[in-house]
């Protein structure tokens, strides 16, 4: 493999359990007698497949292909040349991934996910925090959003087992960070150089900093490759380091699932007993199938899921299955980004690395009706990459040389995620005129974002500006309110609720109006807190697989 | 600064090519893509040139945009395409735009481009528009000649090591130099 314009997406192959992985005889058929179809083969449906698959029959349908790993470094190489924009890493975009803005503030969608084996966890950053015990609790404790049906202490033995099954490196440094029973599975990441420099700063400040966790190995991990410092993480970790679903895909194929990629889920049937039947997918050759099963898990992400669902509208559930409530596709969140840059004087050695390795804790529970809850991260990757200047610069030889060593060497900066709190006017919906490639309404994508999290930008703003300045820095840049942008992560949309009136999943994130469909993703989150939101789907995707096995063998 | 073969190999495992072991296996059975090691050169600039028309011309290209403190180019640029003409359609594009700096060469100055002078050279990629081309593998002349001549040249060195180092960074962007250079202060 050479070239990255030979990144030619996924390789077919499809693991039937005989774990005949031939290319170019790809089945796509239905498996019959099927207990739990999992749609989405990310984070989520991916544990949950790997957790029910030694004793279920699981099928795992993902509107993406199977990426050949063959193909990572090349994917690196799209990553670094500056013809390749970031949805061209994973082959994101065209008719597959139509779609629509037109909510308040620009949504880039397909820079903010992957469809393939594997989801957005093959792009993703990989911080894996826990959320904090108020962040269970906002309308009560800061008088924001609903509280959740489910405490942290619900979900505080799954966080420890998702950190498992992730792996992730971490440290019990963080006096800001909630309970926890056990180390991390691995040690933390050392902190950088520039954390040394930040280090005074915040001292000085009385400001606190603490390790982050990582879900990248520090050391050897489940049969995977330490990081070896690529320095891409997001979008492409060519060494494996960086945890990614196909982790639990391919465990989840060894112990008998089968996942078949390029199997667009078009809509979910039902029967008349409030349960899902099927699940119809379309196939690259043209043909329509229909997996039936037992039990159902959507696990499609936050904006493909409530789409889904939207999609399988029938006589009886007229406004989208599992819409009784109304809300399928409402309080679609995001973090908003805040962040503030500069230079030193010296030297501080940033771009080595692409993840960071120190953050502060420190104002996250201070949040209330006015302020959001936000955390700050220490970045050890501002200011240029040498290689990705050098690639779009107007000079060569002795002049680019100059301009590299002239722009290199001596940035710093910090970064923001800021809550936003949900509102029914910020929503996932079905777009009026603008098709996929089959036909089906594309996501409409309406993004709004209210003061409270605006204003917590600008007291973001305010330390970071502080520490920077602290630090000696000429600060040459804030994202504040009117630049900030989403991090990516889609939450809310079919968010949970004890009452049927106000969510549409319950507790157990099965949906309130169909016995036998449960969500598994952010979209069940009835507020975002400020923290990345993968280890909490894979703990929520861990309990709704303990959740589908119980009620299936209730049923036998 | 010397680049090495090893500094070749450290950018093809960055940029996608199969690295220091199948190098040497290539190297030692000629297996060297499409042309060969015994390939002739394509010396009348219309065709699609061989290998070692390749090697030639890149080498000579090399030494235009690259900074006058690297040394070692011809093992450096000979180890690069020892990963990068593998007969993929990459490999097809390099030789493709190779072959219109070599056509250019020879019609606006009547020589191969490894036969310029270093002024020519340098005059000649301009003229050609690749200095200030954004790169596009499918785009004009200009375009293919900065993504497949140019920046493959420049991606290389500044992926590897001593490239990196040229610039203050050991371990740049690409480079799997480990995980502990981030935590080194400045030398």
């Amino acid at each position: 493999m050479s070239g990255a314009e030979d990144a030619s997406g996924g390789r077919d192959a499809r693991y039937r359990q005989t774990g005949d992985r031939a290319r170019g005889d790809v089945d796509r058929t239905p498996v019959p007698d099927t207990d739990v179809c999992v749609v989405g083969a990310g984070p989520a449906g991916a544990l949950v497949a790997d957790r029910l698959a030694g004793d279920r029959e699981v099928v795992v349908l993902d509107a993406g292909p199977r990426f050949d790993p063959a193909d990572r470094l090349a994917r690196q190489e799209r990553a670094i040349r500056p013809f390749y924009d970031r949805p061209d890493v994973w082959d994101v975009g065209g008719e597959r991934d139509a779609h629509e803005i037109a909510g308040d503030r620009p949504y880039p969608l397909n820079h903010a996910r992957v469809k393939g084996v594997g989801g957005s966890t093959l792009h993703w950053q990989g911080m894996v925090m826990r959320l904090h015990e108020d962040d269970f609790n906002s309308g009560t404790a800061r008088g924001v959003g609903p509280d959740w049906p489910i405490d942290y202490e619900d979900l505080r033995p799954y966080y420890a087992e998702a950190e498992r099954e992730l792996g992730v490196a971490g440290a019990s440094d963080n006096p800001y960070a909630p309970p926890r029973e056990e180390p991390h599975p691995m040690p933390a990441f050392e902190p950088s150089y520039s954390d040394s420099l930040f280090a005074e700063a915040c001292e000085s400040l009385g400001i606190a900093m603490h390790s982050v966790p990582n879900a990248r190995n520090s050391e050897p991990y489940d049969g995977r490759s330490p990081c070896v410092g690529y320095g891409t993480c997001q979008p492409v970790c060519p060494s494996g380091a960086k945890y990614d679903a196909t982790v639990h895909v391919e465990r989840a194929e060894e112990r008998g699932a089968t996942v078949i990629d390029r199997a667009s889920v078009r809509s979910l049937e039902h029967d008349g007993d409030d349960r899902v039947t099927a699940a119809v997918y379309a196939t690259p050759d043209g043909a329509e199938h229909r997996q039936t099963a037992d039990a159902f898990v959507v696990a499609a992400g936050g904006v493909e899921t409530p789409r889904l669902l939207l999609l399988s509208a029938a006589d009886r559930y007229p406004e989208g299955l599992a819409n009784g409530s109304g809300h399928v596709g409402e309080f679609f969140m995001d973090h908003l980004f805040a962040g503030a840059g500069g230079t030193l004087d010296e030297p501080t050695r940033q771009n080595h690395v692409g993840f960071y390795t120190s953050a502060c804790d420190q104002f996250y529970d201070e949040a209330d009706e006015a302020q959001a809850p936000f955390k700050l991260e220490f970045f050890n990757y501002a200011g240029p990459s040498p290689v990705e200047t050098a690639l779009s610069g107007d000079d060569w030889g002795d002049p680019l040389l100059d301009q590299l060593r002239e722009g290199y060497g001596n940035h710093v900066a910090m970064g923001g995620l800021v809550e936003q709190a949900p509102r029914a006017d910020s929503r996932i919906a079905l777009a009026d005129d603008r098709t996929d490639d089959h036909g089906d309404p594309a996501p409409r994508v309406e993004w709004s974002v209210g003061e409270r999290a605006l204003d917590t930008i600008e007291r973001a703003n305010e330390i970071q500006v502080a520490i920077l300045e602290e630090l000696g820095a000429d600060v040459e840049w804030v994202a504040g309110p009117d630049a900030t942008g989403p991090a990516y992560h889609h939450m809310g949309t079919t968010r949970m609720s004890d009452d049927p009136d106000r969510g549409v999943v319950d507790a157990d994130c099965r949906t309130h109006d169909l016995d036998n469909c449960w969500i598994a993703s952010s979209s069940v989150f009835p507020t975002s807190g400020a923290m990345n939101p993968t280890l909490t789907i894979a703990a929520l995707a861990l309990r709704v697989a303990d959740d589908v096995e119980a009620r299936l063998s209730a049923q036998t | 600064m010397e680049l090495t073969r090893r500094d070749a190999a450290a950018a093809l495992a960055a940029i996608g090519a199969t690295g220091g072991v199948a190098l040497g296996v290539r190297r030692a059975t000629g297996d060297g893509g499409r042309g060969g090691a015994e390939a002739e050169p394509a010396r009348d600039g219309d065709g699609t040139p061989g290998d070692e028309a390749v090697r030639e011309a890149m080498t000579a290209v090399a030494r235009t945009v690259y900074p006058e403190a690297v040394s070692g180019l011809d093992a450096f640029v000979d180890g690069l395409l020892d990963g990068r003409l593998d007969g993929s359609a990459h490999a097809e594009g390099i030789r493709a735009a190779v072959a219109e700096v070599e056509s250019a060469a020879r019609s606006w100055y009547g020589a191969p481009v490894a036969d310029l002078s270093p002024a020519d050279r340098d005059d000649l990629l301009r003229e050609m528009g690749a200095d200030v081309a954004e790169e596009n593998p499918d785009g004009t002349t200009a375009e293919r000649v900065r993504y497949y001549v140019v920046n493959e040249l420049l991606l290389a060195l500044y992926a590897s090591p001593t490239g990196g180092e040229l610039v203050g960074i050991e371990n740049p962007q690409g480079h799997a130099g480990g995980a502990e250079s981030y935590r080194r202060g400045p030398r």
